[in-house]
């Protein structure tokens, strides 16, 4: 006879006192940070030397609930903040968890530098393509022609490109998944917490409260839907051709590379200024 | 390590600029994040030459805002943290200066005040932001305000910043101007053990027992650090003693802001330094900061000559603002005079401690601080 289990395996990731969470039901974001704490698990991470850093949005209640040094910071600075952490203590695993914009509309200029500088930072963007906490208003994400609450006519601006935009900018880990792919979406987590550089994952999530019933997807279940019928794995194919629209959203892993990154870089440089220190 | 002294103790002919990152290395900051800007810039090259050489971060960001936030990060992540800028980075910074506050970082903002608004006067003096330094994050809370009259006090003075922000965990500003900035003087640096070094209180309990905003008698919390096992968590909402959100509770907002005031206005005492000159018999007092201070020490001085019985009061603590004093001053005096580089903007707190007394503005704007004849003109005018 087994015996009852009193807590679910996976709790002692989570904080109990914050619960319960304030994510809308079918909404996508239990669904990333269930696979973020899985990768946790999986990779036996030291909990003592991760820091999770959120900006503001729906996501950025994702800090409060891992059960980790965690900061919630303003709207847009998640990136900015993580990298005095990571600067000042490269033994911390410091990932930020935000929301598309929050890091791509007010924190755009940051996402770039950050990947440019290839500080070892682990970004991970929930993209529900429009502003879900704040009421459903037009973002860097939304889809031509959609419909917020601040396009009511449908959206005339052209989205970005995540995947294309963070693979420009430098970073050296860039992978695209869905909600719906869960275990690939794990793997990519277990890659991104294992790179050493500048890594990104973006992963497209469901948003029917606010932004799936103005475009008629009014339940998690039809957004879920779309996700499956339209998403196509296409791992290290040109991220600039990766779109995203009502026929296809192309998925998988874009980049996969090793460079030097800015503590490396910077802890070399000390050194060799304190040797020829010692020298002179 | 190597040879790099930390601490340059010795006599040296240094800028403002470089005095401050002087200090801010020998008060142990070992992370600075910057974004260029005239006339604080030099605090940033000097700083970039000498961290490498002692341990130490430097970091040029994509802006000030980027620069605060990481400025935050360090001081979290356990670093003595620094950056600085002058008044339109100053502007961008106070969103996360807010943060700062609410979340109880300690950290140092070194603003080198330049002629504003906006682009303004970049290589020109100002002290037009006082009150920003005061008000210019959302909200309410306090911060810590020092305003520098000399090249030593840029030093002196950004050690005592650090010192100040790791007792309260407060973001502690240092209201420098152009002319303290890059003028050039004799900076005395003492011994490494002769200067006084304050580093936040640390938790002594287990993980388990801790709350992270649960403040002591001094109304200061405990401060652990990211990576030392306490697994805590910090945010800009409101929040309760355990740094959980508490985002529609009246009660959580009362107890926190109240406190985040508090520490800072009931310790007011503790904090406040200022230097008085001649005030015992005065009748006319000039009430100066920054290099202004130095014109008005001289047109006090010359007044004294001239048989007018002329005092000084220089608060060196801007914020929290020397009330009881300017209050003692005004009691005997005729009038208050207040020489300030802006349109008037100190004066209004002068006026509002002296009660009934009449106070006086100097105004000036533009290329070069009040001279002491132009003060000494005013003590003059209001003698008769």
């Amino acid at each position: 006879m087994t015996e009852a289990v009193e807590q679910h395996p996976l709790s002692k990731y989570l904080r109990a006192a914050m619960m319960p969470h304030i994510w809308c039901s079918g909404c996508g974001n239990g669904i990333i940070l269930n696979a973020f704490i899985q990768a946790l698990d999986e990779l036996q991470i030291n909990l003592d030397k991760l820091v999770v850093v959120s900006g503001i949005g729906c996501i950025g209640r994702a800090a409060g609930y891992t059960n980790v040094d965690s900061f919630h910071t303003t709207h847009g600075r998640p990136i900015a903040f993580a990298t005095g952490v990571k600067l000042a203590n490269p033994e911390l695993e410091v990932v930020v968890i935000s929301g598309d914009g929050d890091l791509f509309a007010i924190g755009g200029n940051h996402f770039i530098h950050a990947a440019r500088r290839n500080i070892g930072i682990k970004v991970i963007c929930a993209n529900n393509f429009n502003y879900g906490m704040t009421g459903g208003q037009v973002g860097p994400t939304t889809p031509l022609e959609a419909f917020t609450t601040t396009t009511p006519y449908g959206n005339i601006e052209h989205p970005f490109n995540l995947v294309h935009l963070a693979a420009a900018a430098g970073a050296t880990y860039v992978a695209r998944w869905t909600t719906l792919h869960v275990r690939m979406l794990t793997m990519s987590i277990k890659k991104l917490l294992q790179r050493k550089g500048f890594s990104f994952i973006e992963v497209i999530s469901p948003c029917p409260e606010i932004y799936g019933r103005r475009n008629r997807m009014r339940t998690g279940l039809e957004m879920m839907e779309w996700f499956k019928k339209t998403a196509v794995i296409a791992n290290f194919s040109d991220p600039a051709k990766a779109e995203i629209n009502l026929e296809r959203i192309v998925v998988g892993e874009f980049v996969d590379v090793q460079k030097p990154t800015y503590e490396e870089l910077l802890h070399n440089k000390m050194a060799q200024i304190m040797k020829e220190g010692e020298e002179g | 390590m190597t040879g790099e002294k930390t601490v340059l103790t010795g006599v040296h002919f240094m800028s403002g600029d470089i005095a401050c990152a002087e200090g801010a290395i020998a008060a142990g900051c070992r992370f600075f994040a910057g974004y260029p800007i005239t006339p604080a810039t030099e605090i940033a090259e000097h700083i970039a030459a000498r961290m490498p050489k002692i341990g130490g971060i430097y970091i040029q960001m994509e802006d000030e805002i980027a620069s605060i936030a990481a400025v935050i990060g360090a001081s979290y992540a356990g670093l003595k943290a620094m950056t600085a800028t002058s008044g339109p980075g100053f502007s961008l910074m106070q969103e996360n200066i807010g943060l700062a506050a609410m979340t109880e970082a300690p950290c140092v903002i070194v603003d080198v005040m330049r002629g504003g608004p906006s682009t303004g006067q970049p290589t020109l003096p100002g002290q037009q932001d006082v009150m920003q330094a005061k008000w210019g994050s959302h909200g309410d809370y306090e911060i810590i305000a020092l305003a520098p009259s000399s090249a030593q006090e840029m030093f002196d003075l950004t050690i005592e910043a650090f010192n100040l922000a790791e007792t309260y965990r407060v973001p502690t500003l240092v209201m420098a101007d152009e002319v303290v900035a890059h003028m050039w003087e004799k900076v005395v640096i003492p011994p490494a053990e002769e200067i006084r070094i304050v580093n936040r209180k640390k938790p002594d309990m287990p993980p388990e027992k801790y709350m992270p905003f649960m403040p002591d008698d001094d109304l200061v919390p405990p401060m652990a650090c990211f990576g030392e096992g306490f697994r805590f968590h910090a945010t800009g909402l409101t929040h309760d003693e355990y740094g959980y959100p508490r985002t529609q509770s009246s009660e959580a907002q009362m107890r926190l802001v109240q406190r985040l005031c508090d520490k800072i206005r009931k310790n007011a005492d503790k904090i406040i330094r200022v230097e008085e000159q001649m005030l015992d018999d005065a009748e006319i007092v000039v009430f100066a900061y920054g290099i202004v201070a130095r014109a008005a020490l001289s047109a006090v001085k010359k007044a004294r000559q001239q048989g007018i019985k002329a005092g000084l009061v220089r608060p060196i603590t801007l914020w929290p603002f020397p009330e009881k004093h300017v209050a003692r001053a005004a009691e005997k005096a005729k009038a208050i005079i207040v020489p300030e580089m802006n349109c008037g903007q100190m004066v209004r707190e002068v006026e509002r401690a002296a009660k009934g007394t009449h106070v006086y503005h100097i105004p000036k704007l533009g290329e070069e601080p009040h001279t002491p004849m132009e003060i000494l003109e005013f003590i003059r005018r209001h003698s008769k």
